[in-house]
């Protein structure tokens, strides 16, 4: 057995190229267990021996939500990773169990709105045949690891984050002692300087980057996050050594949940226990169980390391050969070649490309996905990205390896199909979540003013003469479609028993993150969508050369911007 | 209230202390504000209950004299007596049993275990076969605890008991 086989002869000859965590007959032993454990609460809730107060969290720890009309399962994708017969069983659980089609959340994750909860076991069990799950998609506990939608491919990268999100997920799965914390728990890990997963509005950030010894070190974030108290996280580590990673989250975690608030759910979270104790003093709680616990016990050893890597597909590229000339001679179609400026990433390997699929067509909905569509995309993935697709955390998806000299042939497929929209980074690439179309909580529909968005900047001209400008829509305070981390926020609200919309500006996910401020009052969804074309205009005539719209706010304002917004109103 | 360990009904050999009557002689839990009281008797086994909120190191002293830690589960959504249980065992290398005690349901039998609960306190009509039958479900952990179990020799992933 060779080494870069080795542990993997279980492998499905399919996934051998997939950047994803290949499961063995342990990992499917323990989903079957799971899903019985889930098959017998349902049935315990079905007679009544469960209260629906007790049953609550255990559903909510199999990703099932009680919605506005129906059950919601949200399933997981590790690190946003799928192999392609992974992404057939998304299809078939739309075809079959919701109206034909699945909305990708801005965690790489992937929803179904209309699941009947009789039925919710018959989807685990195809979820479970892929190697899938929905646990700890929701409830108080550590929820899914995301990270760099390009990771392994990205040219700017320095680190393949997926093997410790893949090691983070494992240790966190129905962990005893985290299952039950004062509040939902997020990371976040990145292994590039761009911040491509919002490191710093997570429970936990982490930025690796390769350590003197080879090793890995972890740049460590703390207690940023969204919601009603939108904060930009604290660094509490620079350089944590690889063999600490998982004692010093241990360590994060058992502070946190000793400390954390539980008497308020909206003072919860881990950054309201971060501000409260002041940096300073919460790591040295940190440092000082750190410095007490059985680190052995978590010690992550290279051959541990190692063995999880070793269960990862790995791409087989090949040689460049005339690849980017045959691109090159391609883009002479200027459609094609627009698309190519805004859709593809610079990948690592020459001769490839990554490619950013986009979920946000005119006048749609940002994120849906049709179970036809999933399906296309399971093909394109094996016919052109060695099996695999991602889902990022701005509600598109990504094939990772894409060659060269058929990206052309790739663009035709996708536009054929109502995927081809050029329109990734610009204004019309809005990030939206359920609202109240589905969901319990929303005060307001965030998926009307996205499709009226959508259409009004659908001209692809002048969206190129906008440039990167981001929209984020959320339904309510709990800021789901992350309005605070956008350049133009907008945040639905309940005025009076109307639906209303509030905008911020000046908020940034990436690694320059801020938190975006609000303009003023809430007004509706026609007003807002005007109030933001006129936000347009000003800073098209009103900035520099070459200058971002966040860049122009950031220099001239908020009283400018406001202006524009309310003195025309 | 009947008590479970290994996931079957044990016999309970200890009494709670009862409010302002003596200790006596006998197998006596008492709350955390008597303990020094109970530290006092000359004969009769010693346990304690630790409040939720309360840090484990006010029982770094008394530990040695203790057979029983209980810890309280004021709601079963609340999860802080995990930690304490799981601290009790990893810190202060307590020996003795923990007794889960409050609102806690048999889905949380496995983590109170590998936390290091060693009983708990069920309702009167409890289901006893679904404790035992929570207890069991998996087979393997995805994360070492301080019970130790064997490893399965890739990852952290450990073998639960059987």
């Amino acid at each position: 057995m060779s080494a870069d086989t080795m542990g993997r002869d279980d492998v499905m000859p399919a996934d051998r190229q997939v950047g994803l965590y290949s499961y063995d007959q342990v990992d499917r032993t323990f989903l079957r267990e799971r899903i019985e454990q889930f098959r017998d609460q349902v049935a315990r809730r079905v007679s009544g021996e469960l209260t629906e107060d007790e049953f609550k969290p255990l559903r909510l720890m199999n990703g099932l939500y009680l919605q506005l009309h129906a059950y919601m399962l949200r399933v997981a994708v590790p690190y946003g990773t799928l192999a392609s017969r992974q992404v057939r069983a998304l299809a078939r659980i739309a075809r079959e169990f919701d109206r034909g089609y699945g909305h990708f959340t801005t965690r790489q994750n992937i929803q179904f709105n209309w699941i009947r909860l009789e039925d919710t076991p018959a989807a685990l069990e195809v979820l479970a045949e892929a190697d899938m799950h929905a646990i700890q998609t929701s409830g108080n506990c550590i929820r899914n690891v995301t990270s760099d939608e390009f990771a392994g491919a990205a040219v700017d990268e320095l680190l393949d984050p997926r093997v410790h999100a893949e090691i983070l997920r494992q240790w966190s799965t129905l962990h005893p002692e985290f299952t039950f914390l004062p509040r939902k728990f997020k990371i976040a890990i990145s292994g590039s300087p761009q911040d491509r997963v919002a490191a710093r509005f997570h429970d936990i950030g982490l930025i690796a980057r390769p350590g003197p010894n080879g090793r890995p070190l972890f740049e460590v974030f703390v207690g940023g996050g969204l919601g009603r108290t939108p904060i930009v996280g604290t660094r509490l580590r620079e350089d944590l050594q690889e063999e600490d990673l998982v004692a010093y989250l241990e360590a994060i975690l058992r502070v946190y949940n000793e400390f954390g608030r539980r008497d308020n759910i909206y003072k919860a979270r881990i950054k309201i226990l971060v501000q409260a104790l002041g940096a300073n003093e919460f790591r040295q709680r940190v440092d000082a169980e750190f410095v007490a616990m059985d680190r052995a016990r978590y010690r992550l050893e290279p051959a541990l390391v190692q063995a999880i890597r070793d269960r990862f597909g790995v791409p087989a590229f090949r040689p460049e050969g005339n690849a980017p000339a045959l691109l090159a001679q391609a883009r002479e179609n200027r459609t094609f070649d627009a698309w190519v400026r805004t859709n593809t990433h610079p990948h690592r390997a020459p001769g490839y490309i990554s490619v950013v699929v986009s979920l946000k067509p005119d006048g749609g909905i940002p994120g849906d996905a049709t179970a036809d569509q999933l399906d296309l995309l399971a093909d394109l993935a094996e016919r052109f990205s060695f099996g695999e697709l991602r889902v990022t955390h701005l509600q598109n998806v990504v094939l990772g390896h894409v060659r060269q000299e058929q990206l052309y042939e790739l663009w035709q497929a996708l536009s054929g199909a109502g995927l081809g929209t050029a329109n990734i980074g610009f204004i019309t690439d809005i990030v939206a979540c359920p609202g109240l179309d589905y969901c319990a909580l929303a005060n307001a529909r965030a998926i009307p003013i996205a499709q009226k968005l959508s259409s009004r900047f659908a001209d692809l001209e002048l969206q190129r003469e906008i440039g990167a400008l981001r929209i984020n829509i959320s339904g309510c305070i709990n800021a789901c479609g992350h309005h605070h981390a956008a350049h133009i926020g907008i945040l639905g609200v309940d005025k009076r028993g109307e639906e209303a919309f509030q905008l911020t500006l000046g908020g940034s996910g990436e690694e320059d993150a801020s938190i975006g401020q609000i303009l003023g009052p809430a007004m509706s969804e026609d007003e807002t969508v005007d109030a933001v074309a006129r936000l347009v205009d000003f800073y098209l005539v009103r900035r520099d050369s070459g200058e971002r719209f966040l860049d122009a706010y950031r220099r001239i304002g908020t009283a400018a911007f406001k202006d524009v917004v309310y003195a025309a109103a | 209230m009947p008590l479970l360990e290994n996931g079957h009904l044990v016999a309970d050999r200890w009494n709670y202390a009862t409010n302002g009557q003596p200790l006596g002689t006998g197998s006596v839990i008492v709350p955390l504000s008597r303990l020094s009281e109970g530290l006092g008797r000359s004969m009769g086994d010693l346990g304690v209950v630790l409040p939720v909120d309360e840090s484990i190191s006010t029982l770094r002293d008394a530990l040695p004299k203790l057979s029983v830690v209980v810890v309280i589960f004021p709601i079963f959504r609340d999860g802080r007596a995990f930690s304490q249980a799981r601290a009790l065992r990893e810190h202060l290398h307590f020996t003795g049993e923990i007794r889960a005690s409050g609102h806690v349901l048999p889905d949380q039998y496995e983590f109170l275990v590998r936390c290091g609960v060693t009983t708990v306190e069920v309702p009167e009509n409890a289901d006893v076969s679904a404790w035992e039958r929570a207890l069991h479900q998996f087979r393997v952990a995805m994360q070492p605890s301080v019970m130790n179990e064997t490893p399965t020799g890739f990852g952290f992933r450990r073998f639960l008991p059987a």
